[in-house]
């Protein structure tokens, strides 16, 4: 056996804080082990391929002639409405198997490791923005199928998606904190959909705001998910970037600032 | 000369790999650790000897800065494990009841992304863990996913995946349990040399006899508290170096049998937990013609008698007064005992 396991200790440097530094390298290397982990069970990334898949169909063809007159005209509102609720929906995952992968003695190790405490957190959700980014171009693969032919161009397009992701990362952190506080994943699971279901639908993903009762549309109009669904048919119909871009991103920032905090604190004391 | 080297070998802030007083953990109304005191010596294997639920793995798990005493104090050479945690983290390695790998990944994987974390770069994470798996006999395996790995198997990778950080204080918790006789004496031979090349080891453990061969001092905790200390021999002389066995025919002849072989053997005797038996620690196996003669003297006829190596009940009745199995169970630990 190496005989350098005597390991003088005044040789060691030793220190009691973790800097930025190596908690952004702890955590993509967190991040290397997630994908690892989803290249061996591949089965994972089964709701995010037809999740997307088949409710853009659904939605499109069910609300397209009611809504819209006809499916060509219905694709520009439905196309970002459906990307958004996909993606967010599929956050939900993240914070279900954070708990699975929590409750298993991996973790015990991470927290005897001298690593940032946010790592193992920051990168589970760093690995799951793949998941994101499959759901979003499927769904923008599928629009496009469809006939969906966005003005803004496929540059605009690819910063829509982007920051669609951006968004969905910021808000898993709620649901990784639903993850660490939940007793068992199911539980985690149907949090997140109370929670989400309402937020996803009362919003102007699907219809026009102008066609529901005023009190609603005053819920609505302050909803972050509408103003998110608005900056992306901007980018994607119109090439422009406004007022929604900007508050869609200062409002993600400000759920991580909110939740990563409180979750990573939550983390280290379960035992 | 040979032994300055081994001396300075040692840690230089002082010989105590771990000093913790008065640790308290409560889950409830269960006070699970109820004040234990431990020092352990660098350089030396110490072992916690104790039943399921006797709050060897809570305490472990404090020492590790798992958990957080509710009460007490601990350091690991000098560093507080409440006040310097990141600072412990680095000078210990932890390998868990359950082997705390990824089940998805393969072995070398699992040592990569823990070398990785350790701040290796990648040649190095990648040489460190083809080095420790040839040295645990898993090369072969290296590549195969743990959901097919034996239990020793497991148990050897979480103990290399430990071992990355050359840390010089390790926790092994229950190391051995679940081991078949072969793979159990592996790990005895890996845990001897890995002190003998300057590691201090703390291991918990059910079995009298794994304590006794591997550990310099043992402490035998029981509800939370230590109810003994010292080498193993100290330990074993108070308890007899075997224990004798007794069931007689005639119950009504119980008390009088009982106060022979206190009689000839010199000693306390107890009534075993399943009742009916008598016990009794022995200096010496050859003791027992006496007695033998003693009681058919008197005319108490046997139905069985045995010499055995003493249990850890016996080890529990002598200090504690009662058994194993009438030890409250911590809900969160097997039911099972093992005695």
């Amino acid at each position: 056996m190496n005989q350098t396991l005597t390991g003088k200790i005044s040789e060691r440097k030793l220190r009691n804080r973790t800097s930025f530094l190596q908690a952004l390298r702890n955590s993509l290397t967190m991040a290397y082990r997630g994908l690892l982990k989803i290249r061996r069970t591949p089965e994972q990334l089964f709701d995010v391929t037809f999740q997307p898949i088949i409710f853009t169909l659904m939605f499109t063809y069910i609300f397209g002639g009611a809504i819209s007159g006809n499916v060509h005209n219905y694709l520009p509102v439905i196309i970002p409405g459906i990307l958004v609720q996909s993606v967010i929906t599929t956050s939900i995952v993240t914070g279900v198997q954070l708990r699975e992968d929590m409750d298993k003695g991996v973790f015990d190790r991470f927290k005897s490791l001298p690593i940032a405490r946010i790592a193992p957190l920051a990168g589970a959700l760093l690995a799951d923005t793949i998941r994101y980014t499959i759901a979003t171009t499927l769904t923008f693969l599928m629009g496009y199928i469809m006939g969906y032919r966005p003005d803004g161009g496929l540059g605009c397009v690819v910063i829509a998606g982007l920051m669609v992701i951006v968004c969905s990362w910021c808000i898993s952190w709620i649901f990784a904190f639903f993850g660490v506080m939940a007793r068992n994943a199911t539980s985690v699971q149907g949090i997140s959909m109370l929670v989400l279901f309402p937020l996803t639908f009362l919003s102007n993903a699907f219809v026009p705001v102008e066609t529901m009762p005023d009190w609603l549309q005053w819920f609505v109009k302050i909803n972050p998910i509408s103003h998110l669904v608005t900056a992306v048919r901007d980018l994607a119909n119109s090439g422009s970037i406004g007022w929604d871009f900007s508050i869609s991103l200062i409002g993600a920032a400000v759920i991580v600032i909110i939740f990563a905090p409180i979750t990573v604190k939550a983390y280290m004391r379960k035992a | 000369m040979n032994n300055i080297n081994s001396h300075s070998a040692r840690p230089e802030n002082g010989e105590w790999a771990v000093e913790a007083h008065g640790l308290v953990k409560v889950f409830g109304d269960n006070r699970a650790v109820d004040g234990v005191d431990l020092n352990v010596k660098a350089g030396t294997i110490y072992g916690v000897l104790g039943p399921n639920g006797a709050g060897k793995t809570t305490t472990i798990r404090m020492l590790a800065t798992l958990l957080r005493p509710d009460a007490g104090s601990a350091q690991i050479f000098g560093h507080d494990v409440m006040k310097e945690p990141q600072i412990v983290r680095q000078l210990i390695g932890v390998t868990g009841q359950y082997a705390s790998v990824d089940e998805t990944l393969s072995a070398i994987e699992n040592l990569v992304i823990f070398g990785r974390l350790l701040g290796l770069g990648r040649k190095e994470a990648k040489q460190k863990a083809d080095e420790l798996l040839e040295e645990f006999g898993l090369t072969e395996a290296a590549k195969r996913p743990l959901k097919n790995f034996s239990g020793g198997m497991r148990r050897r990778l979480d103990l290399a995946a430990s071992l990355i950080s050359e840390p010089p204080l390790i926790f092994l918790d229950e190391p051995t349990t679940g081991l078949d006789p072969r793979t159990r004496n592996q790990m005895w031979e890996t845990i001897r040399l890995l002190v003998k090349n300057g590691s201090t080891i703390l291991l918990t453990t059910q079995y009298l006899q794994e304590a006794d061969e591997l550990a310099d001092r043992i402490a035998v905790i029981d509800r939370g508290r230590v109810v003994a200390e010292g080498t193993g021999d100290e330990l074993k002389a108070s308890i007899g170096r075997s224990s004798l066995q007794l069931k007689i025919q005639n119950p009504l002849d119980f008390e009088k049998a009982r106060r022979i072989v206190e009689q000839v053997l010199g000693v306390k005797s107890n009534v075993s937990p399943e009742g009916g038996k008598i016990t009794a620690p022995m200096a010496d196996a050859d003791r027992v013609t006496d007695l033998l003669i003693a009681l058919r003297a008197v005319g108490i006829q046997l139905e069985e008698l045995s010499v055995q190596k003493p249990s850890l009940d016996e080890v529990f009745l002598a200090i504690t007064g009662h058994g194993v199995k009438d030890e409250k169970q911590d809900p969160t630990e097997e039911m099972e005992v093992s005695v």
